[in-house]
């Protein structure tokens, strides 16, 4: 498909020759590094499964002393899980801002989104250290408590790395004055992950905590 | 558009620019070199490991050998194990991938030539992190259950067997728990392993994006996916192999981890928790591991076998479809690798059953590439009796193994030598010979001179003698009821004479290995030059001069056909059988010098120094977790992370050296055509 896009200014380019059509590529159409993060998602749905079948395996069971399913705060997680779903319409919103040539609304919903990821973060530190120092379930307590420190924190970490790839986008915006297309592809990059991390959220918040809850 | 000025950084940060000597190795994105580079190092693990099987074999030639201690036979079996399968066959297999897949699909380049070379450092820097255990290992004996009469036991392993080799990680390859968790294995050595295969798995993951975006994105015009050659096709199945099974294994490798130094409990039954888990995790991994290891080699054989027999593939898409359905298959499998551990009989019953039915895409294959032989002109060359070895082996190594389908039979064989027997004429006469093949098959590609046939003759029959002297008993002992990872057998068990023929094969092997050696260190510099089509290849990476110009393909090849080259050259008459063109020899002679003299300079990805950087934290953070209660242990964990990040940083705002346009692919190839069209 990309014959169509026939190069006007190639005599711009050094060295490069017209007739050198070799580079016909993508052959599916699809931009490389957009193929590259969906084939990366895909591998990291199963390790997130994994780490939820994991929890499944222990949550449930019953041990000497405390586990996470009897110190569930659902009304704290609930309103920071809806934080967290609110930071992919704030993506999608900057996605949109982009396409429409509107700079200043990518640099605002960049940073909305960087800063509501940030409130459910806090949200879930604040949750491990009320567990650990108030409730009294370490990452040692026993491997339902194990199980679930290990599925939410490499969740958080997830969502960590999420948010310095929207700040590293927000500062280029602001650097430059507004993103150029290049990174255009860069903030679509971003917002595939974002939204992934998300889905795993909801995935982690209905069956360890929804479901799990005694 | 044409310069880097408009970006400030790119002042600071040059791209690198040497072509030759030490620094363009460092900096390379070239896949041809660092598919040369994955290749050496992974003969240079072969050698490690092969060491290994000679001294586990030194010590089992005879009845109560003491020629090692059993701490260093543990030792010596599991980096045995790990070292074949992790870095021997896994990274000569990305050797292959990475030289021959932009050949074979007509490309210039992998998708992400960076990330190529990033994978290919990790690679390099976890294989070298896993035996750094040698020097930064912390060997603590178990503390030992007291035997009743006030006597400290642990196992059979004495501490003062803890010696320099016996400090290497042991366990078994799989790493089975609670054995290798905290309490049996204290120090440091399973944790250099755990750590090592994780960061070999991040490798792996990323080359397996990289091929697989390569594969779907990076074809030549009319190269449509029922056109790629099989290897491509198994290139592509293997990288889905290892995106779906690798972020298991990477689960299970940091549960394991973080059992052993932060105290989780996820598999230490004193606290409740499942060492079973962990046999399932590994599995799950560790079946379609079996074929990420052979699918290479398949792919191997099916390129060798065709031009050879001077006929096309025999079912061409059975074939393909056939690794399809291994690959999905092998994801239902992984239980029967654990039958004797307590598992429903039900589920022993669902996992018997599909592991026969995996046999049917397997016999699918087999059946084609006799079928490829059948009626061909066969060129009994050395390539081609190591393709006629490997389908041969495998089939043996096939057929024990559907026997363990078999429930009651398998409880007998596990953990035996019948097992051994089995996964090595899979692994070795299977995977290991199909390799040589495809040594013996692209060497000209890669140097432009052709191994040397009468060594390589000589290495083929002693090393498919040795082979057979070794692993052949093996079926015997085992069913003799000789059992798998034990230091010592007694006389009177009658085990002593096949054991000798066992160790004489060993050393027979070897001596084959030894003979490649020679020939590939002659070949390489005076053997016969190639010229552009030494076997009469049906494949287009053979329509470009040996050795390989950098950028592969001075006109971008366009496709008509399946063996587009072939058709180029032959013909068919009447009967079907294939008449050589008027034109082929002046078609060669064209190609020849068409490809060594462009018509214009063409760009190709410019070489970083991020990669190298970036890899280079990963086994620091490595160590950081281990020692991780230490002072240097936590500044590792800041400063591998650091380096790590900063690389990344580097790498994203160095300047690409070309246009913007040619960075906004993934800085694939060539930027002139792909800029316009980003919506």
């Amino acid at each position: 498909m990309a014959d169509t896009f026939e190069l006007e200014e190639s005599a711009d380019i050094p060295n490069s020759h017209a007739g050198d059509h070799h580079v016909v590529h993508e052959s599916t159409g699809i931009d490389n590094r957009k193929l590259g993060m969906w084939v990366f998602l895909s591998s990291e749905f199963l390790f997130f499964g994994a780490f939820i079948s994991n929890y499944l395996l222990y949550g449930n069971r019953d041990f000497d002393s405390v586990v996470p399913r009897d110190i569930y705060d659902i009304p704290f997680t609930s309103i920071s899980s809806f934080v967290l779903l609110m930071s992919s319409l704030t993506m999608v919103l900057a996605h949109h801002a982009l396409s429409t040539g509107d700079q200043n609304g990518t640099k605002t919903w960049l940073m909305a989104t960087a800063l509501l990821g940030s409130v459910f973060l806090g949200g879930q530190v604040f949750e491990f250290y009320e567990f650990v120092t108030v409730k009294d379930m370490t990452l040692t307590s026993n491997p339902a408590s194990s199980a679930f420190y290990m599925l939410t924190g490499f969740h958080g970490a997830h969502v960590g790395i999420g948010i310095l790839m929207l700040l590293s986008l927000f500062g280029i915006a602001r650097r430059q004055g507004g993103l150029s297309e290049k990174h255009g592809m860069n903030l679509e990059l971003v917002g595939l992950y974002w939204h992934f991390v998300d889905i795993i959220w909801i995935v982690i918040f209905t069956i360890v905590y929804l479901l799990g809850a005694s | 558009m044409t310069t880097t000025a408009s970006r400030p950084a790119s002042t600071i940060f040059r791209r690198p620019r040497a072509t030759e000597g030490f620094w363009s190795w460092i900096t390379t994105t070239d896949h041809k070199k660092i598919g040369i580079m994955y290749g050496y190092a992974a003969f240079f693990f072969f050698i490690i490991g092969g060491v290994e099987a000679l001294l586990l074999r030194l010590q089992l030639a005879g009845p109560n050998g003491d020629f090692l201690t059993a701490a260093e036979y543990n030792a010596m079996f599991t980096t045995h194990g790990v070292t074949m399968i992790f870095l021997f066959v896994m990274p000569v297999s990305a050797a292959f991938f990475n030289y021959l897949l932009p050949l074979m699909i007509g490309a210039r380049d992998v998708a992400f030539p960076r990330m190529n070379a990033l994978s290919w450092w990790i690679f390099i820097f976890g294989g070298l992190f896993l035996y750094s255990v040698i020097f930064f290992g912390d060997v603590v004996p178990p503390a030992g259950i007291a035997d009743g009469q006030g006597v400290v036991v642990a196992g059979n392993i004495d501490p003062a067997d803890q010696t320099l080799l016996g400090g290497l990680p042991d366990g078994g390859w799989f790493l089975y728990q609670p054995n290798a968790g905290p309490e049996y294995s204290p120090g440091t050595a399973i944790d250099f392993a755990l750590i090592g295969l994780q960061i070999l798995g991040v490798a792996s993951l990323i080359s397996s994006i990289n091929f697989i975006v390569t594969v779907f994105n990076m074809r030549a015009e009319g190269m449509r996916l029922l056109r790629m050659p099989v290897f491509v096709w198994m290139t592509l199945v293997v990288a889905f192999l290892l995106l779906f099974s690798l972020p298991i294994i990477a689960v299970a490798l940091f549960m394991a981890t973080f059992d052993r130094s932060f105290g989780t409990l996820f598999f230490q039954a004193t606290g409740g928790g499942d060492p079973i888990l962990w046999q399932h995790m590994f599995w799950l991994f560790g079946h379609p591991e079996v074929y990420i290891l052979i699918l290479p080699a398949m792919g191997i054989v099916s390129e060798v076998l065709p031009t050879n027999s001077r006929k096309p593939l025999f079912g061409y898409a059975a074939i393909v479809f056939a690794g399809g359905a291994i690959a999905f298959l092998g994801f239902g499998v992984w239980a029967h690798h654990m039958f004797s551990s307590g598992i429903t009989p039900v589920a022993q019953a669902a996992f018997g059953l599909s592991t026969m039915t995996i046999a049917v895409p397997t016999g699918i294959k087999i059946f084609n590439w006799m079928g490829t032989m059948w009626g061909g002109r066969l060129r009994f060359n050395t390539a081609m009796l190591f393709s006629i070895g490997f389908v041969a082996m495998f089939v043996i190594g096939g057929l024990s193994g559907v026997t363990h389908s078999i429930v009651p039979s398998d409880w007998q064989q596990t953990d035996t030598y019948y097992i051994v027997a089995h996964f090595h004429y899979v692994l070795f006469g299977g995977a290991i010979f199909g390799i040589f093949s495809g040594v013996y098959y692209w060497f000209p590609k890669i140097t432009g001179r052709m191994l040397n046939e009468k060594l390589g003759k000589a290495h083929f029959w002693v090393q498919f003698i040795g082979f057979n002297l070794t692993f052949a008993p093996m079926h015997w002992l085992g069913l003799q009821g000789m059992v798998r990872r034990t230091w010592r057998y007694a006389p009177e068990a009658g085990l002593g004479p096949w054991n000798l023929a066992v160790t004489i094969g060993a050393f027979t092997i070897a001596l084959g290995i030894a003979i490649f050696w020679v020939n590939w260190i002659y070949s390489k510099r005076k053997g016969e030059p190639s010229g552009l089509d030494p076997w009469d290849a049906r494949t287009i990476e053979w329509t470009i001069p040996n050795p390989t110009p950098a950028y592969n393909y001075a006109v971008p090849p366009v496709i008509h056909s399946l063996d587009d080259f072939w058709h180029q050259k032959y013909t068919e008459d009447d009967e079907g059988r294939p008449v050589r063109k008027e034109g082929a020899d002046e078609l060669i002679e064209r190609l020849d010098h068409e490809g060594r003299n462009p018509k214009s300079p063409i760009h190709m990805p410019a070489p970083s120094y991020f990669p190298f950087i970036m890899a280079m934290g990963l086994p620091l953070i490595g160590y950081g977790i281990i020692y991780h209660t230490s002072i240097i242990g936590k500044a590792l964990l800041v400063i591998g992370p650091l380096i790590t990040i900063g690389a990344l940083i580097g790498w994203g705002i160095e300047p690409l050296e070309e246009t913007e346009d040619h960075d906004e692919h993934g800085d694939g190839q060539g930027g002139e055509l792909v800029g316009a069209r980003t919506s």
